[in-house]
């Protein structure tokens, strides 16, 4: 099953970046992405019926906009800090804890963290996250998951749990 | 219409990547520095496909833009938590100002923060 869905996703792709239905592309796109296939689809998702729920795509969907918006914030941020002429920085690496529980949530987690204000993931570890900030806030476990995780866990426990 | 948004985002995004790598230069350790560019470049660079986007639509160079603006979201930030990683297990110090390093104290024994002076 997994197989399947990854082939039909790879697939896709391959039509899209190629946009021609031309014999040949279709031929060399069945062999790359079947080799794909075979090489990483075990690594792919273990329950495939997760793609199939319309409301995870929906989410996933609002998701985006909310991500950008926050990427926006946090380039503006870092330009801030690298223009001032006093640099205001006060990095530290932090523990936070997450409530997620699938990986590939985690995964997602770790890089809306990465690519958000201040902060960045240094490693995964059970359900802890060691995040490097430029600014720290809190250096307890608890308030420090509140400021940084609990505002994208809401999302992404929607769309992956 | 749709051309004066698209070049606007395009030079956006190209402020953004200045910005990013005046931030590169001015901070002071590698971490901070990957910061900076992790974030910086990663929206500026997006900002440029987007644009592009908009500029040719539903063309296939179009459509090829926003693939690699997909594929650079999901694939930078986990560059920079590899280079992170790495840099923390090289044993690359912290620059002294920092105030905590609680890896360090748990899975290195000890906080990995430059002395002063």
């Amino acid at each position: 099953m997994r197989y399947v869905l990854y082939f039909i996703i790879g697939f896709c792709l391959w039509l899209l970046l190629t946009l021609s239905v031309n014999l040949d592309h279709l031929i060399v796109g069945v062999v790359v992405v079947l080799l794909g296939t075979v090489l990483f689809g075990g690594y792919f998702t273990d329950k495939p019926i997760k793609f199939l729920q319309i409301h995870r795509l929906f989410w996933f969907i609002v998701y985006i906009p909310v991500f950008i918006w926050y990427m926006f914030q946090a380039n503006i941020d870092v330009a801030y800090r690298a223009l001032h002429p006093e640099r205001p920085i006060k990095p530290g690496i932090v523990k936070i804890k997450t409530t997620l529980k699938t990986n590939i949530a985690k995964v997602f987690l770790a890089n809306s963290i990465t690519l958000t204000p201040g902060t960045m993931t240094c490693e995964i570890d059970g359900d802890y996250l060691y995040i490097h900030w430029i600014w720290v806030q809190s250096e307890l476990v608890d308030k420090a998951s509140e400021i940084i995780a609990s505002r994208f866990e809401k999302w992404l426990r929607r769309i992956f749990e | 219409m749709i051309s004066p948004i698209g070049w606007f985002i395009i030079w956006l995004g190209i402020l953004f990547d200045i910005l990013g790598t005046i931030g590169l230069v001015r901070f002071p350790d590698v971490y901070n520095r990957l910061q900076a560019s992790t974030k910086c470049v990663t929206l500026g660079t997006f900002g440029i496909m987007v644009g592009i986007f908009l500029l040719k639509g539903f063309s296939p160079m179009g459509i090829k833009a926003l693939i690699c603006g997909a594929f650079l979201l999901l694939t930078s930030p986990v560059a920079a938590h590899a280079l992170m990683k790495g840099s923390l297990h090289f044993g690359t110090k912290m620059w002294k100002g920092s105030v905590v390093d609680k890896y360090g104290e748990d899975k290195l024994g000890g906080e990995q923060i430059e002395k002063e002076g």
